[in-house]
């Protein structure tokens, strides 16, 4: 019999989106550095904004070199379509603005991107007048306990930041759609080549690109995958999809587009009037990190589980919280949905508090100290006094930030070296 | 909203209410599929002079009841939908088993279709039996086999001029929301029908065959009987696309149905 899903993870890593250059014969995805695109004719000028061509009109709203990373993280994701934005940030709010309205309400887990904490707790009330529930990741009648007759969206990480709580996506994903609504992803911590939540779930996946996407720290941006799961009419509550939109002649999303109706009002309204638009040449960068996903993706795990064995044995360290030990809450959760790893960014407690962990972050050498993660170069960060500096005392207990808390993000370099530098710097901080 | 008695039939009309005083373009999706594979030629049509719906076969979308259980059935619930739209005749475009449904309601309803056109159809629409068997039991599987089946090889790439598409996405996910035993259904209306010579001998006007030069599932040469059957045939084969042509070339589709319906019509 005939292969039946198509091509394998590891080719659409560098092929899907891609047809070879017609023109030039270019291999490599040639970038599109210009704003806008002539026009063949009149009549098909017209097509484009009526929607009934498909093609590029101005590269805020679509551009072929972007148009090669949204697809290609389609593919990887196993959705419908996905939509990319200048950052991660501006991703989610773009899939937010899509489709709450004012009034509206959000279940969140608490242990997200501090990032994410900021624009539901803060921003979104004050600008959208939209509300969000914050409950434990792990619990999921509190899921279902938050739940209102406002609620339009269900959120949570793959891999929570930065306590790695495994999000059960199966059961999550059930809880949202008793109540009628989605459930979106941020997988940036695991990427597609580690889980893919729409197979287990999820109705939208959610990225930062910045981080294993690109792996190489050079590029900021973001995506929206439209798993096309969802059923915006039977759920009844998604006016911005099933109703008549006025600024496209009465179009009704899920009546012309049916499963890429979110995919498409994100696009024709969201990059159209919020204008946060990926740059052609940032998605030349990205596109040039997904080529090698799959290879970088398992070095970043192999690298991790041994600097989690060494740090799991250290005098100096208190605990160590990564799902592949048996000491954490979610492993069995991990072997399940995670069984090819569970990232490689994780944190511990560092015998000394906040003191001890000063000295051991100026003492690293090759970790550098910043605030990003899913580099190829290996990173570390203290949680409580930068990421998530702007949390209260309470959130950062909800949250699981504990003043001894270090966060890693191990890189590509060789273990040994990494092991080697983690050992000089526990040494210096102890004394 | 049509309604054919008292049950709603799911339609899309690409953005413009039906006129009765313009002509009439009717989109029969394929076995499994629903009136959004033809998102874009829909809108281009309602644009340019025509009434147009995609129709959502019983089962389908949103269309509720069991699908038809034959070819001959389907063509005679597509009759009673363009009666009840308010048009005497129509402009009828199928594709794979909704085609074969436009080629019988053209050969038993000859008066109420003003031009035919086919895409992806062939004489004999035999289904292989590993896939009959999977559609059977709604065992996954199926829905893999005709999504990597109908997307002819570059699609399987991608690089789709909807900006961000995935089309084997995008043919995984609407075959899924197919209600159980429906994509069954259709394949075996397929697989049994067996009056494609017959009702191409009956079919007095005008039609166009589009056919996907890498389809798998219908390949152009299983559609040179019906070709040579037809009194007034026009063949057109779209290079590289496969089975779901009107997917992975729009355009091509568009163009090429444009010029086909501009003197007809």
């Amino acid at each position: 019999m005939a292969d039946t899903e198509g091509l394998g993870f590891d080719t659409l890593s560098l092929h899907a989106g891609q047809q070879p250059d017609g023109d030039h014969g270019a291999r490599a995805v040639p970038i599109y550095q210009t704003t806008s695109y002539v026009f063949p004719d009149v009549d098909y000028a017209a097509g484009l904004f009526n929607l009934e061509r498909q093609g590029h009109i101005y590269s805020r709203i679509s551009n072929p070199t972007v148009a090669v990373f949204e697809e290609r993280m389609a593919a990887l994701e196993g959705g419908v379509a996905a939509v990319a934005a200048a950052s991660g940030q501006a991703a989610l709010f773009l899939a937010v603005a899509t489709l709450l309205d004012s009034g509206h309400h959000i279940v969140s887990s608490s242990s997200v991107y501090g990032g994410t904490h900021n624009l539901f707790t803060h921003t979104l009330p004050r600008v959208a007048g939209i509300t969000t529930t914050f409950v434990d990741p792990r619990d999921r009648d509190a899921f279902r306990a938050a739940l209102r007759p406002e609620t339009r969206l269900v959120f949570g990480e793959t891999l929570g930041n930065p306590g790695l709580e495994i999000m059960d996506v199966p059961a999550i994903a059930h809880v949202a759609h008793e109540a009628g609504v989605p459930l979106m992803i941020d997988n940036t911590f695991a990427t597609p080549y580690l889980f893919r939540p729409l197979d287990h779930g999820a109705d939208i996946v959610h990225h930062s690109a910045t981080k294993f996407l690109g792996g190489h720290g050079v590029a900021i941006g973001g995506c929206v995958v439209d798993g096309g799961t969802f059923d915006w009419d039977a759920s009844g509550r998604f006016p911005t999809l099933t109703e008549p939109y006025a600024s496209y002649h009465g179009l009704r999303f899920t009546e012309e587009f049916g499963t890429q109706a979110f995919a498409m009002r994100a696009r024709v309204e969201g990059l159209r009037d919020f204008g946060a638009a990926m740059a052609p040449q940032t998605a030349f960068y990205l596109l040039q990190g997904i080529e090698s996903l799959p290879v970088r993706m398992q070095r970043h795990v192999a690298n991790t589980r041994a600097v989690v064995e060494f740090l799991d044995q250290a005098a100096e360290v208190a605990w160590v919280s990564y799902p592949e030990l048996e000491s954490h809450p979610d492993h069995d959760r991990a072997a399940v949905l995670l069984p090819h790893g569970s990232g490689a960014i994780f944190s511990f407690g560092i015998r000394g508090g906040r003191v001890a962990g000063k000295a051991f972050i100026e003492r690293l050498s090759v970790f550098s100290h910043l605030a990003n993660v899913g580099d190829a170069k290996s990173l570390v960060i203290h949680p409580g006094s930068t990421t998530h500096a702007t949390l209260s005392d309470e959130e950062l207990a909800v949250a699981g930030i504990s003043d001894d808390l270090v966060r890693l993000s191990i890189g590509l370099e060789d273990p040994d070296d990494l092991i080697a530098d983690l050992a000089q710097a526990l040494r210096a901080s102890q004394r | 909203m049509i309604e054919v008695g008292d049950s709603p039939v799911g339609v899309s009309t690409g953005g413009r209410p039906l006129a009765t005083d313009q002509p009439l373009l009717v989109f029969v999706h394929g076995a499994g599929l629903d009136r959004t594979i033809w998102q874009l030629q829909t809108r281009y049509f309602a644009a340019h002079g025509f009434s147009v719906f995609a129709v959502d076969l019983p089962g389908h979308g949103r269309t509720p009841g069991p699908a038809p259980a034959s070819i001959a059935a389907g063509a005679a619930w597509l009759v009673e939908v363009v009666a009840a739209a308010g048009f005497d005749t129509a402009h009828v475009v199928g594709h794979s088993m909704g085609g074969l449904m436009a080629l019988e309601l053209a050969a038993t309803h000859p008066t109420r279709v003003a031009s035919l056109t086919l895409l992806g159809v062939a004489e004999r629409m035999r289904v292989h039996p590993d896939l009959l068997a999977a559609a059977e039991t709604d065992d996954h599987l199926a829905v893999e086999l005709v999504s990597s089946w109908s997307l002819g090889r570059p699609a399987h790439r991608g690089g789709h001029p909807t900006p961000g598409l995935w089309m084997m996405g995008s043919a995984v996910r609407l075959l899924e929301r197919a209600a159980p035993g429906t994509l069954h259904a259709g394949l075996a209306a397929c697989d049994a029908y067996q009056g494609a010579a017959d009702a191409a001998a009956a079919v007095q006007c005008a039609t166009l065959l589009l056919l996907g030069e890498l389809d798998l599932m219908t390949k152009p040469r299983a559609a040179e009987p019906l070709a040579a059957t037809l009194a007034d045939a026009t063949v057109v084969v779209v290079p590289g696309a496969g089975h779901l042509l009107m997917v992975e070339n729009p355009d091509v589709v568009i163009d090429t149905l444009a010029q086909f319906l501009v003197p007809v019509a």
